[in-house]
C-alpha cells in the first residue's frame, strides 16, 4: 500500500473505532458489524498480515466494505443520525476513495481503454454524492422545500412517471431536437457558403456575432408571439442559440487545413467540391463536434428556458415554473435529474461519435 | 521545351520589407532532362519550383510550362509535386493517401488499387497500406509522399528535396529507382537538392543558385553516362563535376 492508501486506511479505522466506542450500547446490529469490520480493516496496516495475507489489501474487499457499511448507515437514517453513525458515514466514504485509489494504481500502467476505470470512477463518484446528500438532508432534519433527499427524488420519479415522461416528449423530443438541427444544420450550410464567398464572411459574421449576443429571455417571449405557445418557439428560441456557436466552429474548421495540404489539392487541379469533401471537411470535424456538444447543452437550457415565457401545460420549464410555485419541490428536483440524465447522454453519445469519427486527432490517436 | 524561364523575378512583400526571393532567372529546361536545383537555405529553390506548379505568382518576367502558362498547366495536371514536407492527410491510411490524386482524377478503383499497389512497392512501404500516417517515421511519410506524386504519373515531377530526410542506405536505394524510373518513363525532373553528390548522381543538368537576392549562377551539363551505377560516384570524371558544383556553391557565398 502507497504513503495515501495507509492513511485513508488508519484514518477509516479510527473512524470505526471512535463509532464502537460512542455508540456500542445504541447502534443496530448492522451498524456494529459495519464498525467492527472497519477497525478489523485496521490491522492490515501491519505490514506483515499484507505480505502474509495479499488478498486483505485487494481493492475488493474495501469495496464491499464500503458498501456494508453505507447500506447500514442509509438503513438507519430514519433514527437520526448520532455522531458514531457519522463515523461509520466516513469510514464508508474512505474505504470507497480506497477502492478507487488502488483499483487506478493498479490500472495505471495498463494500456488501452479500461471500462471500470473509465465507467466505475464516475459512478463511484456519483454514488457517494447521493449518499452523502441522502445523509446530510435527512441526518441533519434539512426541510424538503430546500433540499429533498435523493430517494424522495426518486420516489417521485417513479410515481410521476406519465407526467415526466409527457413534459420530456415535449420538451426535448421536440423542441430541443427540432431547435437543434435546424440551428447546427442551417449554421453547417451558412458555414459552407460563407466559407466560399469574402463577401458573405463580411456580412454573416456580425450578424452572427450580434444574433447570439441577443437575450434569451428577450428572444423567448418574441418567439412565442410569432410561432406560438406550443414547441415550435421554444424550437425557434433553440436554433437562435445553437447557430452561432455552429457557424463560428464550422468556419475556423473550414480553414483548419494546412496551407501545404491545400496546394497539394491545387495541384492535382482538384475541383472545389473535392477540396471540400476530401480535405477541407476532414479537416474541419474536430471544430463541428466541438460545437455540436457546446449546443447539446445550449439547447436544453434555451429549451426549459423558454417555456417559462408561456407553454401549453406540459414542458419540462413548465413543471419546474408551476411545482415552484407549489412548494412540490421534490417534483422539480425530478425534472431537472430528467433535463440532467438527457443532456449527459446526448453529450456522452456525440463524444463516443466524436472519437470514432476524428479518432486520427491528435488527442484520440492510438498507435 | 518543358519549362522555359525568362527574366523570372518574384519579391515577396514582407512586414519588413521586401524579400528578392528570385531575380532575373533564366533557364531552360527540356523534354526527359533530369534537372537539380541546389543552392544554401532560402535561395528560392522552393520558391522556383512553386512558380512552376502555379502556387506561387511571379511578379516580372514569364514562365511557361509546355509552352502554357503554369495555370494551365496546373489544370491539365501537368506535373506531380513532392513537397519539401510530407502533407499526408492525417484520416487517410497510407494506401488512402497514395489514391487520393487518382480519386480527384476519377480513375477506376481497380485501377486505383493496383497504382497503390504498385507504387507502395516501389518505395518499400510494403504492409504498411493500412496504417495511418501518424504511425509511421518521418522519413516512411517521405517516401509515402513520393509514391503518392508518382502515383499520379505526370510527364514532369517536381520534387522539394524528396530525400532530405531519410537515412543514406534508403536515400542511395531511393535514388537508383528514381533514375531507373525516369530513364524508364523518359519523365523531366526538377528536383531540389543540398546534397552535391545527389545533384551529380541524378542530374543531367545542375542548376546552382544563391541567395539574397535567389539567382542562378551556374549551370552545369553533365556528361556522365546514362547508366549510372552507384560506383559511378567514385570516379575522376564525378568528382569533377561535384568540384564544379562546389565552386559554383562557394562563389555564391563569397558574396555575402
Ligand atoms: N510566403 C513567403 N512570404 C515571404 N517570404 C517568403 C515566402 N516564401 C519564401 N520566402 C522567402 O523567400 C526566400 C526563398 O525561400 P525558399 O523557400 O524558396 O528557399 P529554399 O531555397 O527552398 O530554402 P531551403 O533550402 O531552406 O528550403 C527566403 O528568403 C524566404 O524567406
Ligand atoms: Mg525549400
Amino acid at each position: 500500500m502507497t504513503g495515501l492508501q495507509k492513511l485513508l486506511n488508519a484514518a477509516a479505522a479510527l473512524c470505526g473505532f471512535y463509532a464502537l466506542v460512542d455508540g456500542f450500547t445504541t447502534l443496530s446490529p448492522a451498524l456494529l458489524l459495519a464498525a467492527g469490520l472497519v477497525v478489523v480493516c485496521g490491522m492490515r496496516l501491519s505490514p506483515a498480515l499484507a505480505a502474509a495475507l495479499p488478498v486483505v489489501i485487494r481493492p475488493q474487499l474495501d469495496l464491499v466494505i464500503s458498501l456494508i457499511a453505507a447500506c447500514a448507515v442509509l438503513a438507519a437514517l430514519q433514527d437520526g443520525m448520532v455522531g458514531a453513525v457519522w463515523g461509520i458515514a466516513i469510514a464508508a466514504w474512505l474505504h470507497g476513495w480506497l477502492a478507487v485509489e488502488k483499483t487506478m494504481a493498479d490500472d495505471a500502467d495498463a494500456t488501452g481503454f479500461n471500462w471500470v476505470v473509465s465507467l466505475g470512477v464516475p459512478l463511484f463518484f456519483g454514488f457517494w454524492l447521493l449518499f452523502f446528500w441522502e445523509a446530510l438532508t435527512i441526518g441533519l432534519g434539512i426541510p424538503t422545500v430546500l433540499l429533498p433527499p435523493p430517494s424522495m427524488i426518486g420516489a417521485r420519479l417513479v410515481t410521476s412517471t406519465a407526467i415526466l415522461m409527457a413534459d420530456f416528449q415535449q420538451t426535448f423530443l421536440k423542441a430541443v431536437l427540432a431547435g437543434y438541427a435546424i440551428g447546427c444544420g442551417s449554421a453547417f450550410v451558412v458555414a459552407i457558403l460563407v466559407d466560399r464567398s469574402n463577401f458573405l464572411r463580411r456580412g454573416f459574421l456580425p450578424i452572427g456575432n450580434f444574433i447570439s449576443a441577443l437575450p434569451i429571455i428577450g428572444v423567448a417571449p418574441i418567439m412565442v408571439m410569432w410561432f406560438g405557445f406550443d414547441w415550435q418557439s421554444k424550437a425557434a428560441v433553440v436554433v437562435v442559440m445553437t447557430f452561432f456557436p455552429m457557424m463560428v466552429n464550422t468556419l475556423s474548421g473550414l480553414s483548419a487545413a494546412s496551407a501545404m495540404e491545400r496546394d497539394l489539392l491545387d495541384t492535382y487541379a482538384a475541383g472545389y467540391w473535392q477540396t471540400l469533401f476530401k480535405l477541407q471537411l476532414p479537416a474541419a470535424m474536430p471544430f463541428i463536434f466541438n460545437a455540436l456538444k457546446i449546443n447539446s447543452t445550449l439547447a436544453l437550457i434555451g429549451a426549459i428556458v423558454a417555456e417559462f415565457f408561456g407553454t401549453p401545460i406540459v414542458g419540462i420549464g413548465f413543471r419546474i415554473s408551476t411545482e415552484v410555485g407549489r412548494m412540490n419541490l421534490d417534483m422539480v428536483w425530478a425534472e431537472i435529474a430528467v433535463a440532467a440524465l438527457a443532456g449527459s447522454a446526448s453529450y456522452g453519445a456525440l463524444s463516443l461519435l466524436e472519437r470514432r469519427i476524428t479518432f486520427w486527432h491528435p488527442s484520440y490517436r492510438t498507435k | 521545351m518543358v519549362i522555359k524561364a525568362d527574366k523570372l523575378n518574384l519579391d515577396f512583400e514582407t512586414n519588413d520589407g521586401v524579400v528578392h526571393a528570385l531575380r532575373d532567372l533564366d533557364l531552360e529546361i527540356g523534354a526527359g532532362e533530369f534537372v537539380s536545383l541546389i543552392g544554401p537555405s532560402g535561395c528560392g529553390k522552393t520558391t522556383f519550383l512553386r512558380v512552376i506548379a502555379d502556387l506561387e505568382t511571379p511578379t516580372g518576367g514569364s514562365i511557361a510550362v509546355n509552352g502554357q502558362p503554369p495555370e494551365q498547366a496546373r489544370l491539365a495536371r501537368a506535373y506531380g509535386y513532392v513537397f519539401q514536407a510530407p502533407a499526408l492527410l492525417s484520416w487517410r491510411t497510407i494506401a488512402r493517401n497514395i489514391s487520393l490524386p487518382l480519386e480527384i482524377m476519377g480513375l477506376s478503383s481497380g485501377e486505383q488499387q493496383e497504382r497503390v499497389e504498385r507504387m507502395i512497392n516501389l518505395v518499400g512501404l510494403d504492409g504498411f497500406g493500412g496504417k495511418f500516417p501518424w504511425q509511421l517515421s518521418g522519413g516512411m511519410q517521405q517516401r509515402a509522399s513520393i509514391a503518392r506524386a508518382l502515383a499520379f504519373d505526370a510527364d514532369l515531377l517536381l520534387m522539394d528535396e524528396p530525400f532530405g530526410a531519410l537515412d543514406e542506405i534508403v536515400r542511395d536505394h531511393l535514388n537508383e529507382q528514381l533514375l531507373q524510373l525516369w530513364k524508364k518513363t523518359g519523365k523531366t525532373i526538377c528536383f531540389v537538392t543540398h546534397s552535391i553528390p545527389e545533384a551529380v548522381y541524378l542530374s543531367t543538368k545542375i542548376v546552382v543558385m544563391s541567395p539574397r537576392p535567389g539567382r542562378i549562377t551556374d549551370v552545369i551539363t553533365s556528361d556522365l553516362p546514362d547508366d549510372r551505377p552507384l560506383d559511378i560516384r567514385e570516379t575522376p570524371k564525378f568528382l569533377e563535376i561535384a568540384q564544379r558544383v562546389r565552386e559554383g556553391l562557394r562563389e555564391g557565398h563569397a558574396d555575402d
